[in-house]
């Protein structure tokens, strides 16, 4: 590939590819977000974003840093302090064929917005018998963030995930943020695209074909991260790291973990999560969201509804807790999930049987 | 001279004194003709001597002009509207931008004539030693962000007089809907340094229990509404909370602040609309202060500001100089008084500039000049503005001000030092404050939980009592 390269003989659709010599490369997920976005506004000028200082300031966490410089200031809105009101425009502006990316600052302040999102775009293709569509993506952090209290620590996916007529995606690696968030502009409905501020600065390695500006993840699609045979743990954003590490330490232990990478909230990948519990027969969920009525407890419906002669175990389900986010730093740790509690969830699933469970 | 107004069947009477002005200048301000002289002033309730001070320059025309104006009108709800033949749209804005209130020039120098509410020496000491206070306490909290002592932080720099003058025209009955930038109005109400700096600690002492972010004050006892993040909330809020203080007959009203940013939520248009329909004793106080983060003002609206879209919705409204506290004293003093004496809403638009960072996430060097911090910081700084009138006056001094800032330091670095020591709530402080009595889970996980800590004493923070 490489010889390839250096002969300048690259297919076009490969010409991000020239900037990177090995297929090893680096990314960090903020890069992942900011080049998918500069991509799809290449390729399609009727993408255009919109939200509350995207364009001068780069946006509050410089997602779209360098893109006013480039595509302009009618492609790049900054708005005033609405959400209704920008969330409606884009929904508007989505009806009559351009394709908006909206951002909020984060998703809590989706809340002001929230009829244009359930109400308008999640309804109006069913409404219209198919005469309308919204191709529009609501993005931004969602979910906690480190030491920013209640108002702002709010995870959405379960609130969005319940919604026909949306599609939530929520990204967890560079791959994952590129390849979504591609598939997201692309696609003709509206998309919930659930960002995690934490992830933003991390790194992740990338291949060529990540890469290429072609790229794009199907949605509805969860990715097995790491297969195993022992327990299947489910996560997604964040969480998708935490329930790695935890693969690891239950590997050393004699447990084989198998991690699924949600990826797609809404359509959920029942299939691909029911197929990995048939195998290993024992599942744990893991969100950072409440507990009631969350993706967790969406997730141990579909296996009870469609594999439950397959489990070993009582569905184990770690959340955060059911307290609004405390601010005080020793309280938000514990009211988040930890990389140790998947390792004691998954153990209590692998050293139960159902009879003792039964019996309890 | 009064006019009866009836406005759902209660009778309101306004007092006009308007006559002198209105001989000179009656189509500039399109006041309507003088009413009949009243008769029986002996019954008028004492307020109405007070509300000689104010003067609103758009009072309806009555339907005889209309109809000396107009051929026609048409008898729509809401009442007459007349007829003209000159297609006319009105424009964007008018050519004039509505003119600012101001008592004391950049100088601190008594602008004349000027209909200002007086203040007294103690009162105007008073004031100013706050709003040394509120600075004092802004430049070392955000030191102690800086220093990681604390998480988070936000000055009110260049707004001490919209937060102190307000603060010091309202009754402490007066209940206050803040957003995020006037911890003034709670430092005059009594709220301790040593309280502020519990709250940013978030220690036991904290009124809060730790459970919010540092600046999110609030406090029953001080009438202060807890600050809420989310932008613009506390608008329609306040005026449910005035539509209370209505229902009970309290002779007082909400108020409540906002900023330029605010005023593009859908909540703070449906805020005043509800307040003139409901007629709410409500006292919006706006602190266009240019930026909201990075985003300048002509990019949040195109109006005239914030004071011409009263009228819009029904509202009486005043633009006044945000940086003279002795205009702002003046506006929100007056304005209170027509809230509760006429049971309406009043919006004040008080310009004034946002001379810190948004916030300690942010740098505002990013996004506008120096040079423009800098003229607001040193030439139109409304404590050095208010220091000379008080200076002038004979009422303060060099060495007064030295050993101000001295003590208020000093008690800043005391609270400091006693909220950091502090112990941080108590464990039984996570099940309390939801249900009268714990229900039988909380207080089965309360046992659990003292278990496991008597369990592993080591893994249990020394600082948070058992
Ligand atoms: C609903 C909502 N949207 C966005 C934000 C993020 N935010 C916090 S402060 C702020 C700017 C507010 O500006 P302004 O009202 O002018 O007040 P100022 O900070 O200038 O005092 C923004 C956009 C928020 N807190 N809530």
């Amino acid at each position: 590939m490489l010889g390839v390269i250096r002969n300048k003989t690259i297919r076009p659709s490969f010409s991000a590819f020239r900037f990177f010599s090995s297929s090893a490369k680096q990314m960090t997920v903020r890069d992942a977000l900011n080049s998918a976005l500069d991509e799809e506004m290449s390729a399609d000028s009727k993408v255009f974003l919109m939200g509350e200082e995207v364009g001068e300031y780069q946006g509050a966490y410089k997602i779209t840093k360098g893109l006013l410089e480039k595509y302009g200031p009618e492609r790049v809105l900054d708005t005033p302090i609405t959400e209704a009101g920008f969330t409606g425009i884009g929904v508007g502006a989505a009806y009559y064929g351009l394709k908006p990316v909206v951002e909020f600052m984060t998703f809590n302040f989706s809340m002001q917005a929230i009829d244009h999102i359930i109400n308008s775009a999640a309804k109006s293709n069913y409404m219209s018998a198919g005469q309308i569509s919204v191709p529009i993506v609501f993005r931004g952090p969602n979910g906690a963030a480190a030491g920013v209290g209640a108002q702002h620590s709010h995870c959405y996916a379960s609130w969005y995930g319940s919604c026909p007529g949306l599609k939530v995606l929520a990204p967890y690696s560079a791959e994952d943020a590129r390849g979504l968030l591609k598939a997201a502009i692309r696609d003709p409905d509206p998309v919930v695209f659930l960002e995690n501020e934490l992830l933003y600065g991390e790194s992740f390695p990338v291949s060529a074909e990540v890469l290429d500006s072609s790229f794009c993840l199907p949605i509805g699609k969860a990715k097995i991260e790491r297969e195993g045979k022992d327990v299947t743990i489910t996560a997604f954003s964040k969480m998708v790291g935490f329930a790695l590490k935890a693969a690891e330490i239950l590997e050393k232990e004699g447990i084989s973990a198998e991690v699924i990478n949600l990826r797609s909230i809404r359509p959920l990948d029942r299939p691909t999560i029911n197929a990995s519990v048939r195998k290993t027969n024992r599942l744990v969920t893991v969100e950072e969201g409440f507990p009631q009525h969350g993706v967790g407890a969406e997730i141990c419906t579909s296996v009870i509804e469609e594999s439950f002669g397959y489990l070993d175990a009582p569905v184990e389900r770690i959340a955060g807790a059911d307290v609004p986010m405390p601010y005080a730093a020793n309280l938000e740790r514990l009211a988040v999930p930890h990389v140790e509690d998947i390792v004691r969830a998954a153990k209590r699933a692998c050293h139960r049987s159902v009879p003792l469970a039964a019996a309890a | 001279m009064a006019t009866l107004l009836f406005r759902n069947s209660r009778a309101f009477l306004l007092l006009h004194n308007h006559q002198h002005l209105q001989n000179k200048l009656p189509f500039l301000l399109g006041i309507r003709s003088p009413s009949p002289p009243c008769s029986n002033s002996h019954f008028l309730p004492s307020f109405l001597l007070s509300s000689l001070r104010y003067e609103s320059t758009k009072a309806q025309p009555q339907l005889e002009d209309l109809q000396h104006h107009h051929h026609q009108v048409i008898d729509f709800p809401g009442g007459k509207v007349g007829f003209t033949s000159e297609m006319r749209f009105i424009s964007d804005t008018s050519h004039i931008r509505v003119p600012c209130y101001r008592v004391l020039d950049d100088d601190g120098e008594l602008v004349k004539p000027t209909n200002q509410v007086q203040v007294s020496k103690e009162l105007a000491v008073r004031m100013h030693s706050e709003m040394v206070t509120l600075q004092t306490m802004d430049s070392i909290f955000y030191e102690l962000q800086r220093q990681g002592r604390i998480s988070f932080y936000l000055t009110t720099s260049g707004e001490e007089a919209v937060n102190i003058a307000s603060a010091a025209a309202l009754s402490s009955h007066d209940v206050i809907l803040p957003q995020y930038r006037e911890p003034g109005v709670l430092l005059w109400r009594g709220f301790t340094l040593q309280q502020f700096a519990h709250q940013c600690f978030g220690n036991t002492n904290d009124f809060g229990k730790g459970r919010q972010m540092p600046i999110h004050y609030g406090s029953n006892k001080h009438n202060y509404f807890t600050v809420s993040s989310p932008i613009a909330t506390q608008l329609p809020q306040a005026v449910g909370a005035a539509y209370s203080l209505k229902m009970d007959g309290k002779s007082a009203c909400a108020v409540t602040f906002c900023g330029d940013g605010s005023t593009s939520e859908g909540d703070f248009h449906a805020a005043m609309n509800f307040a003139a329909v409901m007629e709410a004793p409500v006292v919006f106080i706006c602190r266009n202060n240019g930026w909201a983060i990075s985003t300048p003002v002509e990019e949040q609206f195109r109006s005239d500001g914030i004071v011409v879209k009263g009228q819009a919705y029904g509202i009486w409204s005043i633009r006044v100089d945000g940086n003279d506290a002795l205009a702002v004293y003046s506006a929100v003093h007056t304005a209170r008084e027509i809230a509760i004496k006429e049971q309406r809403p009043v919006l004040i638009e008080a310009l004034t500039y946002r001379v810190g960072h948004h916030s300690t996430s942010d740098d505002s060097t990013k996004y506008r000049s120096t040079g423009e911090i800098e003229y607001w910081k040193m030439e139109r700084n409304p404590v050095n503005r208010f220091k000379r009138w008080v200076e002038r006056n004979g009422w303060w001094s060099e060495k007064d001000e030295l050993e101000l800032r001295s003590s208020v330091r000093k008690q800043l670095m005391h609270a400091i030092q006693v909220a950091e020591k502090a112990q941080k709530p108590p464990l039984e402080d996570m099940f309390t404050d939801v249900y009268d009595k714990l229900s039988s889970n909380l207080e089965e996980q309360e046992r659990d939980l003292r278990k496991t800590i008597e369990k592993h004493p080591k893994d249990y923070p020394s600082d948070v009592p058992f």
